[in-house]
C-alpha cells in the first residue's frame, strides 16, 4: 500500500496524517495523542484531497457538532459534515479543533471561500464511505481515524 | 483476480460457482488480460452481493469492474421485490444518475478544428465547471420539488431546450415515482446553486470526432458517420445525489439489523424493498434520477448557446442519454417467466436489445444506444444494446474504461502541465482549473477503454458501432 505521510511526529503530539490508496478513490489516516487530534488530522488529510491545506487561509469560524453510536460512524458523520459545510457554504477549511465526548462531536472549523486561482481545488468529495473504515490505538498507544472517501 | 477461484464458462465470462452464503453463482465478464488485473476486491465484493436476499438469477461484474463501496463499479444485481429482494444505496452510488449523453452538432471535424481554441475557451467559460463552481439559476424550494418530479422534461419547460430532446433520454427524459419529500432538506440546500454544473473528478463535456464506424445500419439509426462531430457530456446529479447516497447508506446501516438482513461489509447496507426505509430511498434515488436528467439537459442547453455564438450553423440535437449509477425496475425473463425486478447498475449502462419497448422508434431495429466515456484523451464508444445482452446481464453493459490506479498514485507519476501539453500537441485541447485534477486524471490511470470495450462486444453485452476521439474536453 502507497502511503505518503505530513505533519509533525514528536513525542509531545504526535499528530500526522498520510493517504492510502484506493482504486477508484482516496484513503484518510490521521494520527494523533488523542482521537480527537486523530480526527482533527484525517481531516486534514481529506481537505489535502482537494487542495494544499497549508494555503487555505483561517478567515472564517464554522461549528459543526455531531452524534453516532461509535466512534467509527462519528468519523463517517464528521467528515461528511465537513463535506456538507464545504458544499454549501462554497469553502475549504485549513484548520481544526475537535472534542469528542461518549459519541458526540462538537468541534470548530477554519478556512475561507474557494478561489479556483489561488487552490487549484483538484477533486470535490463526494462523500466519507465505510471502506477501509477504523478508528483505535495501535500498539504504540497512537490514536488512528481512518476511511476511504469517495471522489 | 486468482483465476483458481474462477471456472472459466466461456472465452469472456468466468463463474464463481455459490458457496457460503452465496444465493446464486457470480459471473465476470472479462478476457484473461483484464481479469488477471482485475483486484480481488472485486472477487468479494461480487460474492458478498450474491448473499443478499432476494438477488435473482445471478451477481454480475461488466469488464470494466474495478473496486467499488459494497457493489463493485461495474456491478450488476436484480433483486425480486415479493422474495424478500433488497435495496442498495451503495448498489447504486454516491453519484446518483451519473451518465452520458452525446450530442449531434451537424457539423464535421474540420468545422471544429478551425475555431478549436475558440470554441474550448468558450465553453470553459460557458460551463461551471470543478470545486466551488456554481450554476447559473439557483433553485429555491418550490422549484427544487418541481424539478426533483420532472426531470429534463421540467428543464424543457423551464427554456433549456427542446420537446424532441426528451424522446433521446432514458425515461423519457422524466423518472416516474420520484418523491421529493422523501430528499432531506439538506440534500437540497446543497443542489440549490448546482443546476446545470459539471462536478469534478472525471466529469467533463467533451467535444469529439467518429474517427470509425463498424455497424453501418446501427451507425445509420444512431445517424454517425466517420468524420462527423459530436459532444459528449459525463456528470451526475451533483451535491443532492451525494448527499442521498451518504444519508441512506447510514439509514441502511442502522435499518439492515432490523429485517434481520446480515452485512458481510457495512457497505452493503439494504433493506427490502418493501420496506419503509426501502421505499422512502426508492423514492429520493428516483428525485436524484431526475436532478441528472435536468443537469445535464441545462448543460445542453449552455452548449447549444456556446456553439451558437461561436459556430452559428452548428445544430445540436441528442443522439441519447444514458445512466451508468441506478436502480430501476423492469421486465425480465428469468428461467422462462416474466418478473419485475429492481436492478441495480453501479458503474453499469442499461442496453436494451431491439425491439425494446422503452425505445425511441429510431432505435427499435438496431437496440439501445450504449455511450461509453474513455479517459481523458483517449477514445470513447458509441454501442447498441443486444438481443442476447437480456439473458447475459438483465441487459446491461460497461460503463467506461474505469480506474487501473488510484488518483494517489497518478498525482505521483504525472504532471498535469506537462500532461496538457502533450495532449495538446497530439490536438487535444485541455480545459480545467486544476492542473493536479489533470495529473489525476491521466490517461494512463486508466485502463484501456478499447479493450474493456473489445470484451463488452466480444461477450455480447452490447455490441461496437462507432469510436469517437476526442478534440477538445472542459474537464470538471
Amino acid at each position: 500500500m502507497m502511503c505518503e505521510e505530513h505533519g509533525h511526529n514528536d513525542s509531545m503530539t504526535q499528530g500526522r496524517w498520510e493517504h492510502f490508496s484506493h482504486e477508484a478513490d482516496m484513503g484518510l489516516r490521521g494520527f494523533g495523542s488523542s482521537c480527537d487530534q486523530a480526527f482533527e488530522q484525517t481531516a486534514i488529510a481529506m481537505m489535502a484531497v482537494i487542495t494544499d491545506p497549508d494555503i487555505v487561509v483561517a478567515e472564517q469560524e464554522v461549528d459543526i457538532s455531531c452524534e453516532a453510536p461509535d466512534y467509527e460512524l462519528l468519523l463517517i458523520d464528521w467528515l461528511n459534515a465537513l463535506i456538507y459545510e464545504m458544499a454549501t457554504r462554497r469553502m475549504l477549511f485549513g484548520r481544526f479543533d475537535v472534542h469528542t465526548k461518549n459519541g458526540s462531536l462538537r468541534a470548530k472549523a477554519w478556512g475561507e471561500k474557494v478561489d479556483a486561482t489561488k487552490h487549484e481545488p483538484a477533486v470535490e468529495v463526494k462523500g466519507a464511505t465505510y471502506t477501509a473504515l477504523h478508528v483505535g490505538r495501535d500498539e504504540n498507544g497512537t490514536w488512528v481515524a481512518q476511511c476511504v472517501v469517495d471522489v | 483476480m486468482d483465476l483458481h477461484l474462477l471456472k472459466r464458462d466461456s472465452e469472456f465470462a468466468w463463474r464463481i460457482e455459490p458457496q457460503g452464503k452465496m444465493r446464486v453463482p457470480g459471473i465476470v465478464y472479462a478476457d484473461e488480460s483484464l481479469i488477471h488485473d482485475m483486484d480481488n476486491k472485486v472477487y468479494e465484493q461480487v460474492t458478498n452481493v450474491a448473499t443478499l436476499p432476494g438477488i435473482v438469477q445471478a451477481s454480475y461484474a461488466m469488464p470494466d469492474a474495478h473496486w467499488g463501496y459494497g457493489f463493485p463499479i461495474g456491478g450488476v444485481a436484480a433483486f425480486d421485490p415479493d422474495a424478500g429482494g433488497v435495496i442498495s444505496a451503495g448498489g447504486v452510488g454516491f453519484d446518483i444518475s451519473c451518465g452520458v449523453r452525446t450530442l449531434h452538432t451537424g457539423l464535421t471535424r474540420d468545422d471544429i478544428e478551425a475555431n478549436k481554441e475558440r470554441l474550448a475557451d468558450a465553453l470553459y467559460q460557458t460551463i461551471p465547471a470543478g470545486v466551488g463552481s456554481v450554476g447559473h439559476i439557483r433553485l429555491e424550494r418550490e422549484a427544487m420539488d418541481a424539478m426533483l418530479v420532472g426531470g429534463a422534461r421540467w428543464a424543457v419547460e423551464q427554456g433549456f431546450g427542446d420537446r424532441e430532446d426528451l424522446e433521446r433520454v432514458e425515461e423519457h427524459g422524466c423518472m416516474q415515482g420520484a418523491e421529493p419529500e422523501a430528499v432531506s432538506d439538506h440534500a437540497k440546500k446543497r443542489q440549490r446553486d448546482e443546476m446545470g454544473t459539471l462536478g469534478s473528478g472525471n466529469h467533463y463535456l467533451e467535444v469529439q470526432h467518429v474517427a470509425e464506424v463498424y455497424d453501418p445500419q446501427a451507425g445509420a439509426a444512431f445517424n454517425v458517420k466517420p468524420g462527423d462531430a459530436v459532444i459528449s457530456i459525463h456528470c451526475g446529479s451533483r451535491g443532492l445525489g451525494h448527499q442521498l447516497g451518504t444519508e441512506y447508506l447510514k439509514r441502511m446501516t442502522m435499518a439492515a439489523g432490523e429485517y434481520g438482513i446480515e452485512l458481510p461489509d457495512r457497505e452493503l447496507a439494504c433493506v427490502p424493498i418493501h420496506s419503509p426505509v426501502g421505499q422512502s430511498y426508492l423514492g429520493a434515488m428516483r428525485a436524484a434520477i431526475n436532478c441528472a436528467l435536468a443537469n445535464r439537459q441545462i448543460i445542453t442547453h449552455l452548449a447549444r448557446q456556446t456553439f451558437a455564438h461561436v459556430i452559428p450553423q452548428a445544430h445540436l440535437t441528442l443522439l441519447y442519454d444514458v445512466s451508468h449509477n441506478t436502480c430501476k425496475l423492469e421486465e425480465h425473463v428469468v428461467d422462462g417467466k416474466q418478473m419485475r425486478l429492481f436492478v441495480h447498475r453501479k458503474g453499469a449502462t442499461r442496453a436494451f436489445g431491439p425491439n425494446h419497448l422503452d425505445l425511441p422508434p429510431a432505435f427499435r431495429d438496431v437496440g439501445q444506444p450504449v455511450l461509453i466515456g474513455g479517459s481523458m484523451g483517449t477514445g470513447s464508444y458509441i454501442l447498441a444494446g443486444t438481443a442476447q445482452g437480456e439473458g447475459l446481464s438483465f441487459s446491461s453493459s460497461c460503463h467506461g474504461a474505469g480506474r487501473a490506479m488510484s488518483r494517489h498514485q497518478a498525482k505521483r507519476r504525472w504532471q498535469g502541465r506537462a500532461l496538457v501539453d502533450e495532449l495538446t500537441a497530439s490536438g487535444i485541447l485541455i480545459r480545467s482549473r486544476s492542473m493536479r485534477g489533470v495529473a489525476e486524471e491521466a490517461p494512463g490511470a486508466y485502463k484501456d477503454v478499447n479493450a474493456v470495450v473489445g470484451v463488452a462486444h466480444d461477450a455480447g453485452l452490447s455490441r461496437k458501432v462507432a469510436r469517437l476521439e476526442p478534440l477538445a474536453c472542459v474537464k470538471g
